[in-house]
């Protein structure tokens, strides 16, 4: 085959030495066609992105080293070469793009420099050629203004610019193989978009092959040729994107396309993956799938599967092997009692924030005089029903989460009015305060960093009943226990350590801790976005499930389309710190009206994409807060602006009882005749 | 009574900062995330070695705090008892000899001559100017020829005797082993010397005979040599070397515990609060650290030294003066050093209350009292440790420089720096008298380096981006 561009070939990487090192990558073998794009799909600690170093050579040293394996490309074989032979390589022939753009880029270099130093190292160019080879590669990326940008550091750059950038310099030594290592992961989803867009595009114009590492099945969806899926240092399944999506084999698979939320799920439970990955410091004489599989019988625990290839899907697993005879066993189906519809939210406010306004002061010089505010939320109104979820959507930097801490007063709001069953909270002093808080509680983004990590999990608990009336310290060891099983974990887990436990685990100690204050109203911030998601799924039926039991009402501050799909009641979209778009779930997701809630959601990828619609794509980036622009926030971006847009900010338009837009195109003056 | 307990300043002060460390101890035993660290400090070599050093020498330093006047012979009927002037502590008592056995003048480490010629009388009546005989080195022997076989037979006597004693409490072990773990004596004493246990027992018997080798060595051969000779007035350098002990400890410990409380009490606040609070603070010590760290001291000192000559009845013995203007120099030190960890646990705390778990304390009512005492403060605690540690090593040598410039500790209390600087003329005479300043030398030497090595070792358990790399 002359078109095979990379083959691996029974890859081990291995962590630590002694009896039982850590096999992070434990024989994996597939192969890159030229021009192609292939995805390599799997859950964080699953063994992706040490599969990738390993390709180049970058894995951590000495802390891991290669054991077996062969990585060929074009026939020759990687692994044996010297380091100054694999500098030849790296960024020559296959370059890499990593997650995080903050922290590849060297930010006392400007774009320029870095750009010049990969021309220089492979390429015997001179100054001039350089530049102007630079200058093409920042076009090609589609840097506006390419001239200024090429002089500028990585911290005059936003994300979606610096990630371009990464893409510029892996570009520049004009690869075979870009490695890109969830290269979208950190970004909001209009700018993925962009991204991904570019990625293709470049591909058609070089014919480059693309090795995708990514977690999400939306991304593989739509970039994917070829889908690989890594679970616990092995690759499972492998496929072209028809078969992977419409024929998924492996237990796993299915498990990870079951977890999504969805639209069509609200009215169930998300399907979960029992138990976690298992430790990989062991040998492996079984499927490594078997202890979380429904479909496990025996013969999984005693045998280790071995690879099955038809028509170029491959699977590593006993129900697919003609010599085994399998047991099918039937998988119980989860019972489906969490219907979303059984809960009526009643049609009074139980939290209201009315034209809210956080503004954070920019000081300057030495006798930090204000200079300006950063208008992180500008006027918000909204109201948060009993029982009812609220989702408040929008990309980062649109000052969601501000919203939540100015209702909680956990920033000094600048204006407007918070009140909780009617009471005013902005106007209440310190103390009376304290007596609300507990009816109001909060679980944040970062499992990790919600703990104190020197507390013990009761403690972590029992501050949580600060305010609350149980006061006998056995009642509240009582109570620990209580809602250490409510929320899924088991007691005896209580005198443990934070850092003990997952994310997953680490959340729902969280939310345990919520729950010990008895609240009426949970924000939650973004609560799965740093989980993965067969645990995202865990959580969400975890959420669902209190919220009938004990009526809450959830603000669910989130990014994440799907969940909100899944979710919410209502939900409001915001933009640069003002609500653009509120309505019931159905009105703004399935037909939204602000053009910008429009392009959220068609810059989504979505998983069923044989239908491919045609999307609305938006140009630049989420203007800065400090210095807004004049009229709507959005006019920059927007495709239907009008003159009016760029004069004066746009009113509220109802369009119907619960369906408001801040939008010229709703209003009766301006409106309609444009819109289409 | 047989004598008079006296408590120093600073005696006080070394036993309460014991109490403290003795409570801290039990505390961290009942806690495992903070006993793990300590666990690891102990499992590594370099902290077994760092700990069985310090620890003797803090064995020294406290033995040397217990203070009393011993009562003097009662002469005749009189029923009161008088006490001695002179204020000697426990450490005095224990190494009697060395302080008494005084000579007249200099003489080198094991001489049985003073190093100084002198007009004598020999027995046949004819005036001799030669190097007379000590009055207490070497005055055992009767020829002076065989002091090489003399002290290499001490020496062996005491190697032997040390190995008998590291055996014993070898056997010991085993026993105590036996009794807790099961399996024979043997079994035991196997595990011990393959190295089978977690914590480094080999590197462990391997310091305590080194330990017991010197300790022995010099107990046995101080007692009819001058180990490391005599000063100018005659008295024991290894006497004035282990004296100085204490006052390198008590620099060296109380120093810190006059810093702790301002850096942390400023640190915290101004990281916590914010706002004026946290301007006030960051004034105070940029400008105090503008001031040139001497001069505040040598200002304050000698403010000290024209009170206490303008008062001399506030001060009873000549001990309780030295020990006043010991504990002034601690204070002063102690103000002039607690920015550094203040500007650390200010930005420590300015992260810490952005942090999750503080904000999710405030949104369940807790007061800033207990979010400062339940989360920021013990997120702080290794700093905190870390900077002691660290800060130990760097004022016992500044006392040794401060003593030296002549703003240090009284003259009249022994010294590493007070040694060295009557080193200073030492050296300028020929011929050149060198052990004074070597004992100092050696003896700060191997404190400091033990200090420097525990400080790592503490700093590599507390750090987080270590804990994997171990």
């Amino acid at each position: 085959m002359t078109d095979t561009l990379l083959q691996v070939k029974g890859l081990k990487t291995w962590f630590g030495d002694g009896d039982n090192p850590a096999r992070a990558v434990d024989g994996i073998g597939f192969s890159i066609r030229r021009g192609e794009t292939f995805a390599l799909l799997g859950e964080s600690g699953c063994g992706k992105s040490i599969t990738a170093l390993s390709l180049l050579r970058l894995n951590p040293h000495p802390a891991s080293r290669i054991v077996a394996g062969e990585v060929l490309l074009n026939g020759q074989n990687l692994l044996p070469l010297s380091e100054a032979e694999m500098e030849k390589i790296r960024g020559r022939r296959v370059s890499m793009i990593f997650q995080e753009p903050q922290s590849s880029l060297n930010p006392v270099l400007s774009v320029g420099q870095q750009i010049a130093e990969v021309l220089n190292w492979h390429f015997n160019t001179d100054k001039q050629g350089t530049y102007e080879r630079s200058i093409e590669l920042l076009k090609s990326v589609g840097i506006p203004d390419p001239h200024q940008r090429i002089k500028e550091y990585p911290h005059q750059l936003s994300g979606g610019m610096k990630q371009r950038v990464m893409i510029a310099i892996a570009l520049a030594g004009e690869p075979e193989l870009l490695i890109a290592d969830e290269p979208t992961t950190a970004l909001d989803v209009t700018i993925q978009a962009q991204i991904l867009d570019l990625l293709k595009d470049i591909q058609q114009k070089t014919g480059m092959a693309i090795m995708l590492i990514t977690h999400d099945l939306g991304v593989v969806a739509q970039m994917a040729d070829h889908v690989a899926v890594m679970y616990a240092g092995q690759i499972v399944e492998t496929a072209s994107r028809r078969q992977f999506f419409n024929d998924t084999q492996h237990p796993y698979t299915r498990k990870l396309f079951e977890a999504l939320p969805s639209e069509q799920k609200r009215e169930e439970k998300l399907t979960v993956i029992k138990g976690s990955v298992p430790p990989l410091n062991q040998p492996f004489n079984c499927c490594r799938f078997s202890d979380r599989c429904d479909f496990a019988w025996q013969h999984c625990h005693d045998v280790a599967p071995r690879w099955l290839e038809s028509e170029g899907h491959g699977v590593r697993c006993h129900l697919y092997d003609p010599e085994v005879s399998a047991e099918r066993v039937k998988p119980e189906l989860a019972v489906t009692s969490s219907r979303l519809s059984e809960v009526v939210p009643a049609d009074k406010a139980l939290l209201k924030a009315d034209r809210l306004k956080v503004h954070f002061p920019i000081k300057k010089g030495i006798l930090q005089r204000v200079v300006g505010h950063v208008k992180a939320v500008d006027g918000i109104s909204l109201d948060l029903r009993p029982a009812e979820t609220l989702a408040l959507v929008g990309e980062s930097g649109c000052g969601k989460t501000t919203v939540g801490k100015g209702i909680l007063q956990l920033v000094p709001v600048t204006s407007g009015e918070v009140s909780f069953r009617g009471k005013a909270l902005t106007r209440l002093p310190e103390r009376e305060l304290k007596e609300v808080r507990s009816a109001m509680q909060i679980i944040f983004q970062d499992p990790f960093s919600s703990m104190n990590p020197r507390m013990t999990i009761t403690q972590v608990i029992e501050e949580g009943m600060l305010t609350s009336s149980i006061k006998a310290p056995a009642d509240r060891a009582r109570k620990v226990d209580e809602l250490l099983q409510r929320v899924g974990l088991r007691p005896d887990i209580k005198y443990r350590y934070p850092h003990e436990f997952s994310g997953g685990q680490r959340q729902r100690i969280c939310i345990a801790r919520a729950l010990a204050a008895e609240p009426e109203v949970i924000i939650c911030d973004e609560p799965t976005s740093a989980l993965d998601v067969s645990v995202q799924a865990q959580i969400l039926n975890l959420l669902r499930d209190i919220q009938h039991e004990f009526g809450l009402s959830y603000l669910f501050i989130t990014h994440n389309i799907a969940v909100v799909d899944y979710l919410a009641h209502r939900v409001a979209v915001m933009y640069l710190g003002r609500v653009v778009e509120e309505g019931l779930r159905d009105e703004v997701l399935n037909s939204p009206k602000h053009p910008y809630t429009q392009a959220l959601l068609s810059a989504v990828p979505k998983i069923d994409s044989e239908t491919r619609q045609e999307s609305v794509k938006l140009e630049g980036e989420l203007p800065s807060p400090a210095n807004p622009p004049k009229g709507c926030h959005f006019h920059q971006r927007c495709p239907h602006v009008m003159p009016i847009c760029r004069e004066t900010y746009p009113d509220l338009t109802q369009l119907s009882r619960s369906h408001t837009v801040k939008c010229y195109l709703y209003e009766d003056n301006y409106g309609s005749t444009d819109s289409n | 009574m047989p004598f008079l307990p006296v408590f120093l300043w600073t005696d006080i002060l070394i036993f309460l900062l014991l109490a403290v460390v003795a409570a801290a101890v039990i505390y961290v035993r009942r806690r495992p995330h903070l006993r793990a660290p300590w666990k690891s400090v102990i499992q590594r070599r370099r902290g077994m070695i760092s700990i069985m050093v310090l620890s003797c020498y803090v064995v020294i330093g406290l033995l040397d705090s217990l203070h009393y006047r011993p009562a003097l012979e009662n002469d005749g009927d009189s029923t009161s008892t008088h006490y001695a002037t002179e204020v000697i502590s426990v450490f005095d008592r224990i190494a009697q000899p060395l302080r008494q056995q005084v000579e007249k003048t200099y003489s080198a480490p094991f001489a049985h001559r003073l190093y100084v010629k002198e007009m004598q009388t020999a027995e046949d009546g004819a005036l001799v100017y030669d190097y007379p005989r000590l009055k207490y080195g070497a005055s055992h022997l009767d020829n002076p020829a065989n002091k090489l076989e003399d002290i290499t037979s001490t020496i062996v006597k005491a190697t032997l005797l040390s190995l008998l004693l590291v055996i014993i409490v070898f056997i010991l072990h085993c026993l105590f082993n036996r009794k807790r773990l099961g399996g024979s004596v043997v079994r035991q004493a196997a595990r011990i010397t393959r190295g089978e246990s977690t914590y480094p027992l080999r590197t462990f018997y391997l310091m305590l005979f080194l330990i017991t080798v010197t300790a022995v060595n010099l107990v046995m051969l101080s007692a009819d040599y001058h180990v490391f000779g005599t000063d100018k007035v005659g008295q024991d350098v290894l006497y004035q070397a282990l004296k100085s002990i204490r006052t390198g400890l008590v620099i060296g410990t109380l120093t810190t515990l006059v810093m702790l409380p301002l850096a942390i009490m400023m640190g915290i606040a101004a990281g916590y609060f914010r706002g004026w609070a946290d301007d006030v603070i960051q004034y105070i010590y940029t400008t105090l650290n503008s001031i040139p760290g001497v001069l505040l001291i040598a200002a304050a000192v000698l403010i000290l030294q024209v009170y206490m000559n303008n008062n001399p009845e506030q001060f009873e013995t000549i001990a309780e003066r030295a020990d006043m203007r010991l504990l002034f120099l601690c204070i002063i030190l102690g103000v002039t050093s607690w920015t550094g960890l203040c500007r650390i646990l200010r930005a420590e705390t300015l992260k810490l209350r952005e942090a999750e778990y503080v904000l999710a304390s405030r949104s369940l009512g807790a007061s800033n009292f207990s979010i400062l005492h339940k989360h920021i403060l013990p997120n702080l605690m290794h700093l905190v440790l870390i900077a002691v540690v660290l800060d130990f090593s760097g004022l016992v040598l500044a006392e040794a420089v401060l003593s030296y410039v002549g703003v240090g500790v009284d003259p009249s209390m022994i010294s590493w720096g007070n040694m060295i600087n009557s080193a200073r003329l030492e050296m300028a005479r020929d011929p050149v008298v060198w052990w004074s300043l070597t004992a100092a030398f050696i003896s700060m030497f191997i404190l400091v380096l033990a200090a420097n090595l525990f400080a790592d070792v503490v700093r590599d358990a507390f750090d987080p981006r270590m804990q994997g790399a171990r």
